[in-house]
């Protein structure tokens, strides 16, 4: 359900369109370095996501993880390294030109308009991967826009709340409403920063659901801190610790490599 | 407060808003004002109330709308008199080139939206007390340039005699015709402004000044907003700019100087930056003290100069009792009325 509500078929083959156009990696990071003052956050990262790939990055807190999509969506720009996506090299884009390539991403710490309602949030993320963002006629019940927004809503369970202010949502409904932000337009690769922290187990299911239903040209790459749900929704991992890739593999051989394990399981994340 | 969407409604393609009674009663009052108001009463209060506010207006649609508060608004209105005075008709023969109504008009307002765009287009990259600071750095820098340059701008003296065309063969410096020309200004400005409100524009406006960070990862150039956002509002300011000029009959490097551009800033303070009915509010205080503060002040034995302080001591009674001006304080009469209401309706929200 989840899936036929995200991706309507126009935007699907659009999407599609664009990525058989170009070969390669959906994402590709070389030596992205960040500094704050001496603290190199994340040093010298390499990697890179195939297309529809569905990648886990874990770590402890402060391993660099949030700094790393930071510099990926141009939140803020890397102090080296170069960034591509689809093979365009976006190293020195700002953010909103790589959002409108098909980059989305949600924020850990939810990043919302509390004095708009639900409905105009995601209005907004609609609007700006469209045209007429300038527009100065007033949206109506019938325009294509409105009723993408309120299939999203619908998506991510919101629809009982369409109209009431954000800021007077639950914590698990902010993060629902996150989601939806992400996947407005025709998103074709989607940064997730821990999503499910700190929801209920139901809510969990309904977010593997919501990601296990993603069409599966969109490649996305997860921050999570809980294995069972990283393991759930990603076929790879990547592990980060002091701003660095520490290793990559599959979920199995991440999970059993005695290195992770006692630097992971072992101690150090709460 | 945006909500821009039309509520989830089956059916509903209503894109009017309801028009609540008080707009009304207001609105018959305004139109039959000239059966009761004297002469003095429509030209100097309400005809200046209307001009002030549409400039303040202008500000509000930065600030409220934006979230930049720029100082440069009176300047933008200045020009504007200043391109009618100097390509239509005034007391300056030798400089004035005499075009008609419908070239200097538009070109005027060409021009100044121009200029506040480019003002905008500086400002926007600076934040806060830097955005306050470059903007009244170019309003003084104008105000400076106007006295000294001779060749164009008439130096101190400006331009006498500029007065609005004979449309329909009517003197629309007669009070009665003033006011309704001020009047069909000023609401025009004012439905512009909360029509724009509720567009995609204004909505991405309003989500820029909320959260710009978040905008962007949206797909919203943040700049490109914020600069169109000087555009228009420099479209209002130079309508209210060559209102003024009308009404005063000239225009001089002291109609944006320093006081004037800061007063701007204290009417829609005052009367509030967060709905477009503010400005006027704060305009129609900032018109009646002006005009009669001084005779107050004369009657209880001091200096009619003084005025300026009747306003300051107003500026921060109001921004004391309530930041968000005077609209914050009807907001919070509602809010009480409300409150007290669903306590005896037993909570009906
Ligand atoms: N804007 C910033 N300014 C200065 N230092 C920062 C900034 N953002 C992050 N850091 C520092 O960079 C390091 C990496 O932080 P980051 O937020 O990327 O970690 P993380 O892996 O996302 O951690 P967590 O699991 O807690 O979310 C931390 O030491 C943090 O204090
Ligand atoms: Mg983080």
């Amino acid at each position: 359900m989840a899936r036929s509500a995200i991706a309507s078929t126009r935007d699907r083959s659009t999407a599609e369109r664009l990525g058989s156009v170009t070969t390669g990696n959906a994402l590709e990071l070389r030596g992205v370095t960040k500094l704050f003052g001496a603290l190199a956050a994340i040093s010298d990262v390499t990697m890179s996501v195939r297309p529809g790939e569905r990648r886990a990055v874990l770590g402890s807190n402060g391993a660099g993880k949030t700094t790393l999509f930071n510099c990926v969506t141009g939140d803020f720009l890397p102090t080296s390294g170069t960034i591509r996506l689809f093979g365009e090299d976006l190293t020195n884009f700002p953010a909103h030109e790589r959002i409108r390539r098909g980059l989305r991403r949600t924020y850990q710490i939810s990043l919302l308009f509390g004095g708009m309602t639900v409905a105009d949030n995601v209005y907004l993320a609609c609007l700006g991967v469209s045209r007429g963002r300038f527009s100065l006629l007033r949206p109506r019940p019938s325009d294509a826009i409105v009723a993408r927004a309120d299939e999203l809503i619908a998506a991510v369970h919101l629809a009982r709340v369409r109209d009431t202010l954000v800021s007077s949502l639950s914590y698990g409904q902010q993060r629902q409403l996150e989601i939806a932000l992400a996947l407005a337009g025709a998103p074709r690769f989607i940064l997730f920063d821990e999503p499910a922290a700190g929801l209920s187990p139901a809510e969990r299911a309904e977010l593997v659901a919501i990601l296990s239903g993603l069409p599966d040209h969109i490649g996305y790459i997860i921050i999570e801190h809980d294995m069972d749900v990283a393991l759930r929704v990603a076929e790879s991992v990547t592990m980060m610790h002091n701003g660095r890739v520490f290793k990559e593999g599959t979920p199995e051989e991440i999970e059993n490599d005695p290195e992770v394990q006692e630097l992971y399981l072992g101690g150090g994340h709460g | 407060m945006a909500d821009v969407l039309p509520r989830s409604e089956p059916g509903r393609l209503i894109v009017l808003e309801r028009i609540p009674p008080a707009a009304w009663v207001l609105g018959v009052l305004l139109l039959a004002m000239p059966a009761f108001a004297s002469n003095f009463v429509l030209y100097q209060i309400f005809g200046w109330s209307f001009i002030l506010g549409m400039i303040a207006l202008s500000l509000m649609v930065l600030a409220g709308y934006g979230g930049m508060v720029s100082l440069i608004q009176m300047t933008v209105a200045a020009l504007a008199g200043y391109v009618v005075a100097i390509l239509g008709t005034s007391g300056v023969p030798q400089i004035s080139l005499g075009w008609p109504w419908w070239l200097h008009i538009p070109l005027a307002i060409v021009i100044a939206m121009l200029f506040g765009t480019l003002v905008g287009a500086l400002a926007v990259r600076t934040e806060g007390i830097y955005t306050i600071m470059i903007t009244l750095a170019i309003a003084a820098a104008f105000f400076y340039f106007t006295r000294q340059n001779y060749g164009i701008f008439n130096g101190y003296t400006g331009f006498n005699n500029v007065i609005p065309p004979r449309w329909f063969d009517i003197d629309w410096r007669q009070s009665v015709p003033f006011y309704y020309l001020t009047l069909a200004c000023a609401t025009l400005s004012y439905l512009a402004v909360v029509w724009i409100g509720r567009t995609p524009f204004g909505l991405a406006l309003q989500g820029v000044r909320d959260n710009p960070r978040r905008m962007s990862a949206l797909g919203f150039s943040v700049t490109a907003h914020r600069i169109l956002a000087y555009t228009f509002a420099s479209v209002i300011a130079a309508f209210g700019g060559i209102l003024l000029v009308w009404q005063n009959a000239q225009v001089v490097p002291g109609t944006a100087g320093i006081p004037q551009v800061i007063d701007i800033l204290v009417i829609a303070v005052v009367g509030g930056l967060r709905r477009p009915i503010g400005p006027f509010i704060g305009a129609f205080i900032y018109a009646i003290l002006s005009v009669f503060s001084s005779d107050i002040l004369h009657a209880i034995g001091m200096s009619g100069e003084r005025f300026k302080l009747v306003v300051g001591l107003g500026f921060l009674a109001v921004v004391g009792f309530s930041p968000d001006g005077v609209l914050g304080l009807w907001d919070r009469y509602q809010a009480r009325r409300e409150t007290n209401r669903d306590a005896l309706l037993g909570g009906r929200r």
